[in-house]
């Protein structure tokens, strides 16, 4: 049983690394840059399938959540600082290792956050705002909450552009690699590109492996039987609003780790990270996906990120994606791996058709 | 009192203008099977879901095992030992027969957000403790031959057994019935009442809505009529079938002057 759990994740690190081999020894390593980042992206995918396959919640503001880790990551690691040294609480927070000084491209001093401490204040943070965003909204049914989450998503985005310390328009740029230990660091220079095409990866990995941990779980039993029937659940002594509000939390935080990931690798990040479009793409890639398929959720992230990284869909990106939307929901709602046979598709195109 | 397991005290709901139910007044004692009988609209079902807290009342208070349960959520419910089914069928369709009664056992277990997600060795355990007991469940049922199929698939009958199963895998010590012959046709009725017999001869109190009348008088040790929200009648079904407010509701008035000349 536990090993055809594990077998997937086998087969997907094997395809990993086959991809870097692949990538590496036809001379074409710049593919990785971009996979790398549609693991980031993906991870706000995976959480988004618990949240919207599994405890059936729709959130139309992971994009915000995406854009508080990356944005918190990015002002802690490039605050400086060093005008206010002397301050008691600067000095507590240097003596327990928490701020350090470094030197920027211009080759001035900062003193600021070290990444590790800005990581994990995104965790805290996410989690806070997830929390206290959920309480009223978890409450919420349907399109009734997915519209509430679009508020909250306007709101990180115009808070975000109308902020100095955000950078406005320009958003932040000059964030410091992130040390992660074992010598290996979250850093986008070609140097380190295949390095931080595992590391991404592994976290990639490592968040799908708690998941399908928690899916097959007490938990996610319960997450889907709110789905399905809440009532039901709720009279077998599932605390749904409980569960609902810890999915969403969990989904927040794994978004957030996606957003600080990123800048870190980028080196910055924009108020475009921050955009509604870019939580209805997450929707869609979980809709493509087949909602309550965990893999397909992931591949899909990872697939269409690419591919949109790529620049295959030029200027159309977001009307690719709303296309795709459509598409899915009327030929495929189950999501594009459980789609009818392909001998089943003839009826199913004349059936419409005739309607 | 002896062994009063739930006693509802002058308990009153209303939607809008309608009083669904007003001011009734019941006991449950344990190890007995009641029925709550009445015409539709009488308010049966308003006042399993103000026992189960499905809705909050107005006005008065329920008692589970000595403790006010009034106004507790419907989950601490559960959790405090009072399952339910419902009058259509509330299955999990798209999980299987197995890990819908495997959901029952979510009250009696703890694995939490994160022993799941880290898959914690103890949860094993607690995992392989939970399938069995659905499984056993299942078995006495006799839908182990159907565990894997999944819930939407079934008959209508086999579907009432599951949501049975499922409300006992809970452990309760009250079970609350809402017309769990509805759609039933005879031989599975009787099955029915077997199955209710059965598990009251296991300690769990059963309190059963139902219009199909000779279940009612068969099983039941005792009866309470509703009508319009009120208590008309409660008492041994004997003495219910020749009351006169009863056959009233039920017949209409020449029939309650002739049983009663």
């Amino acid at each position: 049983m536990p090993l055809r759990r594990y077998a997937p994740v086998m087969c997907a690190a094997a395809m990993v690394v086959l991809i870097q081999v692949a990538l590496s020894t036809t001379g074409n390593p710049y593919y990785m840059t971009q996979i790398t980042m549609s693991a980031f992206y993906a991870m706000v995918v995976v959480g988004l399938c618990l949240l919207m396959g599994y405890a059936g919640q729709a959130s139309l503001g992971h994009a915000g959540f995406f854009a508080i880790g990356g944005y918190v990551s990015a002002v802690l690691c490039t605050v400086n600082l060093l005008p206010y040294r002397d301050a008691a609480v600067l000095s507590a927070l240097r003596s327990l290792g928490l701020l350090h000084i470094w030197k920027d491209i211009y080759g001035a001093e900062i003193l600021s956050f070290v990444p590790w401490a800005a990581f994990v204040a995104v965790l805290i943070l996410a989690a806070v705002i997830a929390l206290l965003i959920g309480l009223p909204v978890i409450r919420l049914k349907g399109h009734y909450m997915a519209m509430a989450t679009l508020g909250f998503g306007l709101i990180v985005y115009r808070i975000v552009i109308g902020t100095p310390l955000f950078g406005q328009a320009d958003g932040i740029s000059n964030v410091p690699p992130f040390p992660v230990g074992f010598g290996l660091q979250i850093n986008g220079r070609a140097a380190f590109r295949v390095e931080n095409y595992y590391i991404a990866w592994a976290v990639l990995l490592g968040m799908m492996v708690l998941s399908i941990h928690l899916v097959h779980s007490r938990i996610g039993r319960a997450l889907r039987s709110i789905h399905e029937n809440e009532e039901a659940a709720h009279s077998l002594g599932i605390d749904t609003y409980r569960y609902k509000l810890a999915t969403f939390v969990l989904s927040a935080v794994f978004a957030a780790i996606g957003g600080a990931m990123m800048t870190h690798y980028n080196g910055s990040i924009g108020p475009s990270e921050a955009t509604v479009m870019k939580s209805v793409r997450y929707v869609v890639i979980v809709a493509v996906g087949g909602m309550a398929n965990l893999w397909g959720a992931m591949l899909m992230g990872v697939v269409l990120n690419f591919l949109s990284l790529r620049g295959v869909f030029g200027t159309f990106d977001d009307a690719v994606f709303a296309i795709i939307l459509i598409v899915i929901m009327l030929y495929a709602p189950d999501g594009l791996l459980r789609m009818p046979p392909i001998h089943k598709w003839k009826t199913l195109l004349t059936r419409r058709s005739r309607e | 009192m002896n062994n009063c397991l739930l006693d509802i005290r002058d308990v009153s709901r209303s939607f809008g203008g309608v009083h669904a139910v007003r001011a009734v007044y019941s006991s449950v004692t344990e190890g007995m099977i009641k029925a709550v009988i009445g015409p539709n609209g009488a308010g049966k079902t308003t006042l399993f879901n103000l026992i189960a807290g499905t809705l909050a009342p107005h006005s008065g208070q329920v008692h589970f095992r000595g403790r006010p349960i009034t106004g507790c959520k419907s989950h601490t419910i559960a959790g405090l030992g009072i399952a339910r089914t419902f009058q259509t069928t509330k299955l999990f369709g798209h999980m299987t027969v197995l890990e819908n009664v495997m959901v029952g056992r979510h009250p009696r277990t703890r694995a939490g957000f994160l022993a799941g997600m880290l898959n914690l060795p103890w949860t094993w355990r607690e995992e392989r403790e939970i399938r069995s007991r659905a499984m056993a469940l299942l078995e006495e049922f006799d839908l182990a031959v159907i565990a894997e199929e999944r819930a939407c698939n079934l008959s209508f009958g086999q579907q009432r057994m599951v949501e049975f199963a499922r409300a006992l895998a809970t452990e309760p010590a009250l079970l609350l019935l809402d017309e769990p012959a509805a759609g039933l046709n005879i031989y599975e009725t009787k099955a029915l009442s077997e199955r209710i017999l059965k598990i009251r001869d296991r300690g769990v109190t059963c309190l059963v809505v139902e219009h199909d009348m000779s279940l009612v008088m068969n099983i039941s040790d005792e009866v309470l009529v509703l009508d319009q929200g009120q208590k008309i009648a409660e008492g041994p079904p004997r003495a219910i079938q020749r009351n006169p407010d009863v056959i009233r509701i039920y017949l209409g008035e020449d029939h309650a002057a002739n049983s009663e000349s």
